[in-house]
């Protein structure tokens, strides 16, 4: 696979606040890659010093086997959509999409086929004739996707694009990108703290903390065997349930629970230790389904959260907080007793220590 | 809303005696607008066709005869000359140091907060005080050019407040160097409110700085733009004391502003009657920029 940007060692620091550490990250061409992570986690930092809008302290940066570490952004071939839009707000859509390219001094009936077929593309026509303050927030982040899409450029880079609209437009939107990536084939960088987004669009995903980077795998492998407790904890909504207890010749025990892990596939063999279980609440079986569990209880519920689609119960497990994925029309309610059961094979086991994958 | 018996129909309570004490505490300053301002401006207007010499003075109506006398004076046009060249420079030289210095300050410099006091502190001064300043400066025994003199250039000359051709540049001077600064403050506020990402979008599309300042910046900035014009023009019809503490008017009238003019008219000559002809004519030229202004600025907005 031809790599279509490339990060070696990169390090970057304000003063003495080192914002990321020793960065190595490479994307294939024509893949989207998203960065996730909470705010503060250098996932913006790391897109800025893509573009080139940030100087690097040290390290190479390279984009289409170029190294660009010392290039102008205008140099690197990219093309960039935030999280304002940044539209120049006195100019038209049409303005907006062509002033770049008039500042290059391409030719007029260049410029004019190739805003053309963004707005085609993006569908916003209608809209070329019309200043950004006569559109709505997705109309207006389209156009900025155009002004991106204007430069013909092989990686796009996207800066929390969707984070200023509501949650239908969003949505909407995401499906449009998606489908544009598919269309156009070029390289994308996301950065998002939306894990949504991330699971939905990404084809890798690089999850970031404290400038490092904690894991970078597909989005299924992400959600199914995290790497750490952090990312088991990052990603999925309720989090994942935590038991802190020791794990001893294939058995975990934690206070008066305790339970085979038959049938888990081992990241590290012959563990034996403190260690933390991790399983997520929508892998616990309620109602019949409970038979066939390894594991069964019995537990009270302290909070139901009927979300019409599922119906999410806090309860009570061995003195921690549990929450429980039901189906929508479960009938229950805060102080029933509820059977839930789960298979451990399911779940993830990280060190206590360095909170690793076990 | 008044509370009432269940089954009764609540009325609606008089709009009048809504926020009662809030209106009243809005009558003086109403009453003071429409007596000082506007009062007093119709009664400056009517006097200045009366040959009021003294106040109070209710005198004989004479029509335009003070109009017709102020624009036969030869000190007056002098005084509208000087106003002229002296505004269009304060306003064009202000703004564009003031934007300059303001920009260079918005390039995330170090020593910021100490280089905007220092711009700033002249704006903190009196004209008086600038302008005697300027006057020592200007000063051919004094200032720059015996300065530059002494280093050698025996022949360099520079002294405008004694030179009547060019003596309304050496009050702009001064003028300048007191109203840049507070331009300068203005406009960096403004920039400020600009979106960093706007930076960032034309930086990634290779819009060498200078066009974004003047194609994106400027434009966004047009309501900033719009104080900092309003406050200088007024500052510039103003212009008194700055021509007093330099030149009183000199050498000879060359010097001379119409807010001077007016001063001296009403409380020098005391001649009422052409100090108010001459100050009603300062607020029509005013109104005649003023209007078209606000008529493009807010009568368009009705339709969008």
């Amino acid at each position: 696979m031809t790599h279509s940007v490339e990060i070696k060692n990169l390090d970057l620091s304000f003063g003495a606040v080192d914002v990321l550490k020793n960065l190595n990250l490479s994307i294939g061409e024509g893949e989207f890659l998203v960065l996730l992570g909470s705010s503060g986690c250098g996932k913006s930092t790391l897109l800025n010093c893509i573009a080139g809008l940030l100087e690097a302290t040290d390290g190479q940066i390279f984009i289409k086997g170029k190294n660009v570490t010392w290039a102008e952004p205008s140099e690197r071939g990219i093309g960039m959509v935030f999280q304002s839009y940044a539209l120049y707000p006195q100019m038209t859509v049409e303005g907006n999409l062509s002033f770049g390219l008039k500042n290059a001094r391409m030719p007029k009936n260049e410029i004019a086929s190739r805003v053309a077929n963004a707005a085609e593309v993006l569908q916003i026509e209608p809209l070329l004739k019309r200043k950004p303050s006569a559109l709505s927030g997705g109309q207006r982040q389209r156009v900025a996707i155009g002004r991106a899409l204007v430069r013909d450029v092989d990686v796009f880079l996207f800066d929390e694009p969707l984070s200023n609209l509501d949650a239908k437009l969003r949505a909407d939107l995401r499906v449009e990108l998606k489908q544009l990536h598919a269309r156009l084939g070029n390289t994308m960088i996301y950065v998002t703290h939306d894990q949504v987004e991330a699971m939905t669009l990404a084809d890798r995903i690089a999850i970031m903390k404290d400038g490092l980077i904690q894991q970078l795998d597909s989005p299924s492998e992400i959600y199914s065997r995290p790497r750490n407790k952090y990312v088991a904890d990052f990603i999925g909504s309720p989090s994942m349930n935590f038991f802190e207890g020791v794990l001893e010749s294939g058995t975990f025990r934690a206070g008066d629970l305790s339970f085979a892990m038959d049938g888990y596939v081992y990241e590290r063999d012959g563990f034996s230790g403190a260690a933390s279980f991790g399983i997520r609440p929508e892998h616990i079986a309620t109602g019949d389904a409970v038979a066939a569990s390894a594991v069964q209880m019995d537990v009270p519920i302290k909070v139901v959260e009927p979300l019409g689609a599922d119906t999410l119960a806090l309860t009570d497990v061995a003195g921690t907080s549990f929450w429980v994925r039901m189906e929508g029309a479960a009938n229950v309610k805060a102080g029933d007793s509820l059977r839930i059961g789960f298979d451990p094979a399911r779940g993830s086991l990280f060190d206590a220590g360095d909170e690793l994958r076990i | 809303m008044a509370v009432t018996d269940s089954g009764q129909v609540a009325k609606r309570p008089s709009r009048l005696f809504k926020n009662m004490a809030a209106k009243i505490a809005t009558v003086p300053m109403v009453l003071i607008a429409l007596v000082v301002f506007v009062g007093c401006t119709l009664w400056t207007i009517y006097h200045s066709f009366t040959r009021s010499r003294l106040l109070p003075a209710p005198e004989k109506w004479v029509g335009l005869d003070n109009y017709e006398r102020l624009w036969s004076e030869n000190r007056w046009l002098i005084s509208i000359e000087n106003l002229a060249i002296y505004g269009v420079c304060m306003l064009v030289v202000s703004l564009t140091v003031g934007f300059i210095l303001a920009a260079l300050l918005d390039r995330k410099i170090r020593f910021e907060n100490t280089i905007r006091t220092i711009i700033l502190y002249p704006f903190a001064l009196s004209f008086v005080v600038t302008g005697l300043t300027w006057q020592w400066i200007l000063n051919p025994q004094l200032g720059l050019q015996n300065v530059v003199r002494e280093m050698g250039w025996t022949n360099f000359t520079f002294d405008p407040l004694n030179n009547p051709e060019i003596v309304i540049y050496g009050i702009l001077i001064a003028g300048i160097w007191q109203g840049s600064g507070f331009v300068m403050v203005l406009l960096l506020a403004g920039m400020r409110g600009i979106d960093e990402d706007i930076w960032k979008a034309s930086r990634v599309e290779g819009i060498p700085a200078w066009k974004t300042y003047i194609f994106i910046v400027i434009p966004m900035m047009r309501p900033v733009f719009v104080t900092a014009i309003v406050i200088i023009a007024a500052a510039i019809i103003k212009v008194y004391d700055l021509v007093v503490a330099q030149t009183s008017g000199g050498p000879g009238i060359a010097s001379e502003v119409p807010a001077k003019y007016v001063i001296e008219k009403m409380f020098g000559a005391q001649n009422l009657g052409l100090g108010f002809a001459a100050s009603t004519m300062m607020l029509v030229s005013v109104l005649v920029v003023l209007i078209p202004w606000a008529y493009l600025e807010f009568g368009g907005k009705k339709d969008g």
